[in-house]
Order: structure tokens, then sequence, then C-alpha cells
């Protein structure tokens, strides 16, 4: 056991740094000069129309300049060591855009992306274990078959177009104003409303953002349930329940239940990196002030650093993740440390 | 020992011999997978509806453009679309009197348009923000462009999007998990560090972050994709790899001396196929997804081509104009659906688990 997590944890550790390595390499070998980017903003049109040499001069010296301050002009492998250096102590720099230390603009935003991501796991285990627990229960029936088929064809459906129906259908526009067309809190939301109507205008903002972030998790899970829960019950102990007279409902319940609901809390952290692809989309549609949203303005103004610090730290997040799902799976299931080998 | 030339070639004959010997008496693997595909209606309907798409495709000349198929104009006869392929190869030019002309204006001609006389990037600034009408069945967008007609060309997008990125993930796919899977130890454990770093990398982000970065480009979108998408195939390879590399002919095989490299993919690989081919089928639909978020954030994809996410695109801003909602987006979700199908229809016909299930 202590053989198996020792291995685990040492593994983890060229994983780490090739995902360092990745996220940093992507961003400093793509063309394209932030520091050019950001002359040009400074300057805006100016550049383009062919100002005059002294002035072009000026221009380039104040990139020099700040290139030589974010540390742009070093070798590649200097960079990340600095990098790597400041990693250790969660110093991401400042942002490119507005010179904000980028740790602070992403504690800043992540309490909101994990409202809404919390919420959706919620949500998908809500829904998509009774799912596989009933298909498991009336295996190739005609229920299970309808739900198969409905969680399956929720799986195809793109978030991009559910999400744009939505805001057109349900979001004010030409047809209904049932949910908001965006953000967190009502305009006129203040903190002396009574605590039952924050809740009320926070549940109606989420609503929409919770129900399209989750709705493609139900087909993955009620199906990986169904699957395992169909193996727990093909197994002795579960016929000896039945044998000793027990009912259905208890066994199912009982016997059969906590054994198969198992592997599904491990699977969480491969959810992960779906939802958080999941939130750029809905946090830019719905403009919720979230990390989703964060990434793509950063991606679009090229802030490296905040770029940067976003991959690194929600990779790390699900490497984590990976790894707690993996020590608990071998805690559970001593099977696992004894005999499989490591993947 | 290395491999000896005759005695290679010698096994390579027996194998094809085998072969077609066998294909000759059970029909063939892949003739039973297709019978057996058959008897799965809702599997069927979303081949069908794959075929439907790359017809159109195909002939989205042919089904929405602004040039007549026939035209008959000042005594001579033309046939504007194919002359247009002429021309597009540089094997022929445009007579003088149709240079630029607009078909639908031409005095006294007679013509045959296309079901969608329109073409994709047609710009017509007297129509924007159009609702679907006899005219217009599909509406038309801000710029006035027929949303039917993009809608035509943007399939092939659709279409070549997945083919391009999923044959990139699958050469990387297959090579890599062949080699896990096959040399196992120290191999494996590198290659398997690899899947994990790819699998901790929230890929859609990474995504977006390269497409930004690059200048926007079709083909380098679709690259991108298949680059950030080979790991489920891989996995798929390895473990199918890690099952058949113990089995006795793999280890005869060895034994005769067949190289590594030819018995990796000319012994391993087309054993281990199947259940690849369905996780194939399955990523031309993740890849179409992906894209079409990607055209809807409008990134990697150049402004002017319209594709069924930049389509959704302009809805999500002009929110009166439901029909750029609804028809595009029902396009990808038809499409991501069928394929879908497809590949579940394949897994249940090619995976050996799930034989003698049902």
């Amino acid at each position: 056991m202590t053989a198996y997590l020792a291995q685990r944890l040492l593994l983890t550790i060229p994983t780490f740094i090739g995902i360092t390595l990745i996220a940093f390499l992507v961003m400093r070998l793509a063309p394209g000069d932030p520091a050019e980017l950001r002359a040009a903003g400074g300057l805006g049109a100016a550049a383009g129309a062919g100002i005059s040499v002294e002035k072009r001069g000026a221009v380039d010296e104040a990139m020099a300049q700040w290139r030589s301050q974010y540390g742009l002009d070093q070798p590649l492998h200097v960079q990340y060591g600095v990098w790597l250096k400041n990693l250790a102590t969660l110093s991401f720099g400042e942002s490119f855009k507005d010179n904000q230390p980028v740790w602070n603009k992403i504690a800043e935003r992540l309490p909101v992306t994990l409202t809404l991501n919390v919420w959706s796991i919620i949500v998908v285990y809500l829904v998509a274990i009774p799912l596989g627990i009933y298909s498991a229960t009336h295996p190739n029936t005609f229920g299970d078959r309808v739900t198969t088929l409905a969680a399956f064809v929720l799986f195809a459906v793109p978030l991009v177009w559910a999400a744009t129906m939505a805001l057109v259908f349900l979001c004010g526009g030409d047809f209904y104003y049932l949910f908001p067309p965006g953000g967190l809190e009502s305009l006129d939301f203040s903190n002396h409303w009574p605590l039952w109507k924050k809740i009320k205008d926070h549940a109606w903002h989420l609503f929409l953002p919770v129900v399209l972030l989750s709705y493609d998790g139900f087909a993955g899970l009620s199906r990986y349930m169904r699957s395992s829960m169909l193996e727990v019950l093909g197994q002795d102990y579960v016929q000896v329940a039945r044998a000793k007279g027990l009912q259905e409902k208890t066994v199912i319940l009982k016997h059969v239940l906590r054994n198969s609901l198992i592997p599904q809390v491990t699977i969480l952290a491969s959810i992960l990196p779906g939802l958080i692809g999941g939130s750029i989309i809905i946090e830019t549609i719905f403009s919720i002030p979230g990390l989703g949203q964060l990434g793509y303005e950063s991606v679009l103004a090229r802030d490296y650093p905040t770029v940067l610090a976003l991959l690194t730290v929600t990779a790390v997040l699900t490497l984590i993740g990976i790894l707690i799902s993996d020590v608990l799976l071998s805690i559970v299931d001593p099977r696992i440390a004894f005999g499989r080998r490591l993947q | 020992m290395t491999s000896n030339p005759t005695e290679a070639a010698s096994f390579k004959t027996i194998d094809a011999g085998t072969l077609s010997a066998s294909a000759g008496l059970s029909g063939g693997l892949w003739s039973d997978v297709w019978k057996r595909f058959q008897r799965n209606p809702i599997a069927l309907a979303g081949f069908y509806v794959v075929c439907f798409l790359v017809f159109i495709a195909l002939f989205a000349d042919f089904i929405a453009n602004d040039k007549p198929y026939y035209l008959e104009y000042r005594g001579k006869t033309y046939f504007p679309i194919l002359r247009s392929y002429i021309v597009d190869v540089d094997l022929g030019r445009w007579p003088a009197e149709l240079l630029n002309v607009d078909f639908k204006k031409l005095q006294g001609a007679k013509a045959v348009f296309p079901p969608i006389p329109y073409r994709g990037t047609g710009i017509n600034l007297l129509e924007p923000l159009e609702p679907p009408s006899i005219r217009h069945w599909f509406g038309t967008d801000k710029l006035g462009r027929d949303v039917m007609a993009g809608m035509v060309h943007g399939s092939r997008i659709s279409l070549s999007i997945g083919f391009v990125a999923v044959g990139i993930a699958v050469i990387i796919g297959v090579i890599l998990g062949a080699i896990a899977g096959y040399f196992g130890s120290w191999a494996d454990l590198v290659i398997s560090r690899l899947f994990e770093i790819m699998l901790s990398i929230p890929t859609f982000f990474l995504l977006i972050t390269v497409a930004a970065l690059l200048p926007p480009s079709i083909f380098l979108t679709m690259a991108i994709i298949g680059m950030t998408s080979w790991v489920g195939i891989a996995r798929f390879t390895r473990n199918e790899f890690l099952r058949i590399r113990n089995q006795d002919y793999v280890t005869s095989a060895i034994a005769l001396g067949v190289t590594d490299r030819n018995v990796m993919f000319r012994h391993i690989l087309p054993n281990a196929l199947a259940p690849v081919i369905v996780s194939v089928v399955l990523g031309i639909a993740g890849a179409i997804l992906v894209e079409s978020s990607l055209s809807f954030l409008g990134i990697g994809v150049p402004a002017q081509l319209v594709t069924w996410g930049s389509i959704l695109r302009e809805a999500s801003s002009t929110t009166f104009a439901w029909w750029l909602a609804v028809f595009p987006g029902f396009a990808i979700f038809i499409t991501v659906l069928a394929y879908y199908l497809v590949g579940e229809g394949l897994r249940e016909v090619l995976d050996p688990r799930l034989r003698g299930l049902r």
C-alpha cells in the first residue's frame, strides 16, 4: 500500500513538470508579441497609419523597456525557471492588461466559477445517479432504453446552441422573459434586501447557467452508474442477500448501491476539465465574472501571465483531483494497490 | 536476430493468403459488421444522415449558388457553375460578357438556378436580418447573407473538420498507444504521463489559447483540435495492444523474427482496430462540437468564413433574430447526434464484450 502511494506520488512530479512546460512553451513560442500588442493598444491606429521615424524609435524604446521589465528579453529557459520559482509561492506576476497581480484576479473570480461548477456537479449527480439506478434495475426494458436515448440525445446538444437558444427564447428579447440575460445579480441588488430575496435573486440568475453546464453530463455518469451497478448486481454476495430473503429494495439500496457508488465519486476529477471548458462558453455568453470569462478575455488580450496562471492552476487542480481519487480508490479497494499495474 | 527478408516475405504471403481465405469463407469481418449494423435502425438512421451531409457538402456548389446551372444569353448557352470550376483550376476564363456580372440581372437571359440561388458569402446589404420567407427560407444575417446558403457551404467545414482533426488525432493516438501497449515498462510509463498531462490540462482552454495566438485559419484550427484530442484514441489503442500483445500468435511472430514495427502495425493493429474505430467516430462528433464552440467564440476561424458556429455567434448578439439560432444550431446537433449514433451502433457490433449480452 505504502509502496503504491509513494510510486503514485512520485509519478505526479513528471506530470506536473510536463503540464507547466507545455503551458509555458505554448504561451512563449506562439507568434504575436505582447509588447507589440501593448504598443499598438497604446498608440492606436497611429502605428498602422505610418508614424515618423523618431516616434517609431520612441515606441521601440518603450517596448524594449517594457520587455525587460517583464523579463521577456531573457532566454526561454531562464524565463521558465523564474516563472516556476514564482509558481511555488503562488505569485504569477502581474497582468499585462491592467498591472494587477494575477493571483488577485484569479482569487477574486474563483468563488463565482466554483459556485457555478459545484452546483452543476450536484445537479449532474442528482439527476444521473437515480437515472443510472433505474436503468440498472430495469435493464433492457422500454424505460431503460428511453432514458438512455434521452440522455444520449442531450449529450449531443451543442452547448453553444443550447445557450444561444436560451438567450433568444427565455431571456427577454422578443419571446419570454423568464430568466435574466446575464450577470449574477439584478441591477437593483442591494445588501439591505432580506436574505430570502437575495437568495431568490441569485437562484434566478444561476438557474440557466447551472442547467446548461450540467445537462451534457447526464449521459456519461448515468451510463457509468448503470454499468457499475449491473456489475455489482451480478456478484455472488447479491445473490446471497437475495437468497437469505431480503427485500429487493433492501438489496438494492443497502448492498448494491453502496458498492456501485464508489467509482462514481472518483470520476469527479475527470469531469473537471470539461466543466472548465463549459465555464468559458457559459460565462462568456451570460457575462458572468468568473474564471472562464477571465480566461477568454485574457486570451484575446494576450495577457500571458494571466493565461499561463489559469492554465496551470486549473491543470494542477485537476491533477490533484485525479491523484486524490486514485488514492481514495486504492484505500477503498485494496485490490488496486496490490495487483494493478500503474497506468 | 534481425529479421530475414525472405522469411518476412514468406510470412507476408501466408498472412495475405489466410486473410483472403477467411474473407472468402465468411464474407469478411466488415461485411459481417455491416450486416449486423443494419439491424439497428437508429444507428442506420444516423448513418444515412451522415451520408446526406456528405452529399450536401460535396455538391454544395450545385445546391446553393448565385450562378445558374444553365444559361442562354445573347444566343449562346453557358453552364456557369461548371465553368466556375474550370476557371478555379485555371483551365479557362469567363467570357467577357459574363465577367463579374450578376446572373440574376442579365437582360433577356434564360437561366436555371439552383434551389438556393445564393452564395453563402454573398453579401446583400439591402436585406439584413430578414426573417425566414419564401425568398430566404432560413432568413438572412446582419450582412444580408442567406443563412441556408451559408449552412450548405458551412457543412463542408464541419465535415472536413471532423476528418482532418480526427485524422491527426488517429495518427498521434495510434502510434503512441501502440508503443505504450507493445513495449510496456518504460515506454508505457512515459507515455502514460503524457496521457495524464493531456487529461489534466483543460483542453478547451489550451485550444482557444493556441488558436487565438496563431493567425486565424481553418486548417490550423483543425490541426490544433487534432493535436489536443488524441488521448482517448491513444488509451483505447494502448489497452488493446496490451491485451493482444500476450496472445500466442504475437509471441510466435516475434519468435519468427518479425520486426517490432511489423508485429505492431501488421499483426496487432488490424485486430485492435475495431474498438479504435468506435472512438474515432465518436471523436469526429467531438471535433465538430469543438469547432462550433470555437467559431462561436470567434477564435481560430477567419471572420469572412461562414460556419455553423459563426452564424450562431451572431444570434447571441442579435437575440431577436431567432432564425440565426435555431437552424445552424440544429444542424450541428443533428450532425453530432448522427455520428454518436453511428459510433454507438458500431460499438455494439464491434465490441466483443457486448456480443451475446443482448
